[in-house]
């Protein structure tokens, strides 16, 4: 079966329009400045020190991600569209966190079965009834789209929890100016450096009522074992704010205080890296070493907020995800400017006969599962991992769902041979608190290996720069 | 009737913590069934922290105690005026919906035995009401009270195996079974008044309630073979025992730590 795909760079014979300039760029370049170019940025990535994977993708935490210079680039046109998507989708996950801890309109409206929400390993039962400030959930809300078509993108998931990766987007944007900046001469770009001041305004404006003054911001890092520590410590840097750890907060009177040199600070925002269950011994799992014993009846009492707010992963279920379409129209009044991919809920008896009679045309993936582990590539896959995967689905059908296989866009991308097409994803981060923010960009994720539909760093996956020029 | 309780609570550490943090669930219910008319929470040398009702309608105060720390003693006493509802949660105001309750948490996970006597007893049942009795009969048939025979962390299944547990273990059994049947369970802590050397009863008590459709939650106690009446003083919920503590702390320090307990409930008539 041949897929067409979309190349973001040719139709055809033709250059689009975004790339015109990337293409001489391209053609004036020659090998050996390109290999030494390509050094020199492993080079710097190396010394940063960036070698994380990212969220939840598993692998070897000190590998170096391959960087791949030859950027991805949208038009304004484009992006507008994006924006109107992206902020859309995060307005009405947001609502839905509201309404599924407050009176559960969507599920009384029989718009969403209870049992998905109420029944969900991610719904929090200890703050069902707590609203926090400006009544917003997940602040930053990451969402993974895929293109098909000139007009055609589609999300993939949607991460509502603590979605990493942000600092490839901005290190790539740094090493590509440092590295050509004659192309960003050359390119009217839209900047994407304001993304931290940005992130600290967000987390500044969900402050809880009871912060006087200036609120302080912190990020609570599990520690240095993390793989994506990096990140957390890059962030607090560009930010401005203090990197801690559990055991250097601690809760008194109702408030959560940082230990200092000069005595105790008092915290307003946490902006956490670690999950639900290890935030407090006291309120989740009571073996965790990593959160502060007592930081939910803060919390809970109006003392500190918490970015995103615990139970917040209730919305980017794999099995939630379907309804997103259905949230939008819910809360918004409005039809999707994104679409989702058609998915096919395998512990649904017709969806299963549908899913095992075009196993091999589908992805089928866990639905608690990521990094693309426990997925199967139908198209891709032999007649014997078929059979195997088959009798997976078969002993526990609610844990999977499928799709079909979708012809990811490709960008040209620099490989051993030259310059090849290789498919990519994409991953902006959208911020909500006082505001809906949007910096203009995100994280390009592209497959290396030749054919390849798996972005994923664990499987052989890239960054790229992603560009939005300004018109 | 009018219970009077006096509750103290003490930790002591073998050796001086840096400090302790508690979460406590300590104060009565609010719902048709009871009032409390005094009450009074109070960790000694603590610092009290922030309050607010949970989404399942529950008193929750957070309390610190600064280091270094020996001994820490939570005190609770008040008066609470009671009604024997037979078991009905009638007015409670919650957010939680039963629908939370549904599935089992590690001490409620069913096993086949568990999954047998649920069946069994829902058999002949009339309706849900009925049914949600005979299962807390199965129950209390079952598991024999006997002190000492479990510990804090048994589970249902291993109750029933053993045919022996207390009132935790009552609750754990019943929740799992009332899963099966496809009822929504919960955990729920409190006091029990005892008028008389009866045996099967302890002062700091726990029971179950389960959700019958139309008539909301109802509280079944297994281990004493009736539903919580005018005796029963409700404080917490939770899908189980760790869940529903009314008392959740933790000593940050090298020192183990022991427990000292001693609950009293008396009552006057009206």
């Amino acid at each position: 079966m041949a897929i067409e795909f979309f190349n973001e760079m040719y139709q055809g014979s033709q250059v689009r329009a975004p790339y015109a300039r990337l293409e001489d760029w391209m053609r004036a370049m020659p090998a050996e400045f390109r290999q030494m170019k390509q050094a020199e940025a492993e080079a710097l990535f190396r010394r940063i020190g960036i070698t994380f994977a990212v969220y939840g993708e598993g692998g070897d935490p000190d590998r170096l991600i391959p960087f791949d210079m030859f950027p991805r680039v949208f038009t304004q046109v484009e992006w507008h569209r994006l924006e109107r998507g992206i902020k859309q989708r995060a307005r009405a996950l947001n609502a839905f966190l509201l309404d599924v801890y407050g009176r559960g309109e969507i599920i009384r409206a029989g718009r969403i079965p209870a049992r998905l929400v109420y029944q969900n390993a991610a719904y929090e039962r200890a703050v069902a009834g707590f609203t926090p400030p400006r009544g917003v959930y997940s602040h930053i809300v990451g969402i993974d789209l895929v293109r098909t078509g000139p007009d055609d993108f589609f999300v993939l998931e949607d991460n509502c929890r603590t979605p990493s990766g942000v600092s490839y987007m901005l290190e790539n944007r740094e090493i590509m100016m440092r590295m050509f900046p004659a192309l960003f001469r050359e390119n009217r770009i839209e900047p994407v450096d304001g993304y931290p001041d940005l992130l600290r305004r967000t987390l500044a404006s969900v402050a809880p009522a009871k912060c006087e003054g200036e609120p302080v911001v912190v990020i609570l890092t599990p520690g240095h074992f993390n793989s994506a520590y990096y990140e957390h410590s890059f962030l607090a840097d560009l930010m401005g704010v203090e990197l801690v750890e559990g055991a250097d907060l601690f809760v008194e009177g109702g408030f959560v205080w940082m230990r200092t040199t000069e005595g105790p600070k008092k915290v307003d925002v946490i902006y956490r890296r670690i999950d639900d269950a290890y935030l407090d011994p006291l309120c989740f799992r009571p073996d965790s070493m990593l959160g502060i014993a007592g930081l939910m009846d803060v919390y809970r009492s109006g003392g500190v907020s918490i970015a995103s707010a615990p139970g917040a992963g209730v919305a980017d279920d794999k099995a939630i995800y379907t309804f997103v379409p259905e949230m939008i129209r819910f809360y918004l009044g409005e039809e999707p400017v994104l679409q989702n991919v058609p998915t096919w809920q395998c512990g649904k008896p017709d969806d299963l006969g549908h899913v095992l009679d075009h196993l091999a045309e589908l992805v089928v993936k866990e639905v608690h599962g990521s990094g693309g582990y426990g997925m199967l590539v139908g198209p891709r896959s032999s007649a014997a991992q078929l059979e195997a995967f088959r009798a997976r689905v078969i002993a526990n059908p609610g844990n999977y769902i499928a799709q079909p296989t979708l012809a990811l866009s490709t960008t040209p991308t620099f490989v051993n041979e030259g310059i090849a097409p290789r498919h990519v994803d994409l991953r902006p981060y959208c911020l909500v608190g006082e505001r809906i923010e949007l910096v203009p960009g995100g994280l390009t994720r592209v497959a290396l290996t030749d054919g390849s539909l798996v972005v994923n760093s664990s499987q052989g996956g890239g960054v790229k720069d992603t560009w939005v020029l300004a018109e | 009737m009018i219970l009077t309780v006096s509750h103290a609570t003490t930790y002591r550490y073998s050796a001086p913590m840096r400090g302790a943090v508690q979460s406590l669930r300590l104060t009565p219910s609010r719902f048709d069934g009871q009032a409390a008319r005094e009450w009074q929470v109070e960790v000694e040398g603590g610092i009290r922290g922030g309050s607010f009702r949970d989404g399942a309608g529950d008193r929750v105060e957070g309390w610190s105690v600064r280091g270094p720390v020996r001994e820490v003693t939570v005190r609770v006493s008040g008066q609470v005026e009671t009604r024997d509802l037979h078991g009905v949660l009638a007015g409670h105001r919650e957010t939680v919906p039963a629908e939370a309750y549904l599935c089992a948490s590690t001490p409620t996970e069913p096993d086949a035995a568990l999954v047998a006597l649920a069946q069994e007893a829902a058999a002949g049942a009339s309706d849900a009401l009925d049914r949600a009795h005979l299962l807390a009969a199965a129950v209390r048939a079952a598991i024999a009270y006997r002190p000492g025979a479990t510990h804090a962390h048994t589970t249902a299944a291993e109750a029933l195996a053993l045919g022996e547990g207390v009132c935790q273990d009552h609750a754990h059994a019943l929740i799992a079974s009332a899963h099966v049947a496809g009822f929504a369970a919960r955990y729920v802590s409190g006091y029990l008044f005892s008028d008389a050397a009866a045996g099967a009863q302890e002062a700091a008590h726990a029971w179950a309630e389960i959700w019958v459709n139309g008539l909301g939650w109802i509280g079944f106690d297994a281990a004493n073979a009736c539903c919580p009446d005018d005796r029963y003083i409700r404080l917490g919920s939770g899908r189980d025992a760790q869940e529903a503590a009314p008392i959740k702390g933790l000593a940050m320090g090298p020192g183990s730590e022991s427990l000292e307990v001693a609950v009293a409930v008396g009552a006057s008539q009206q």
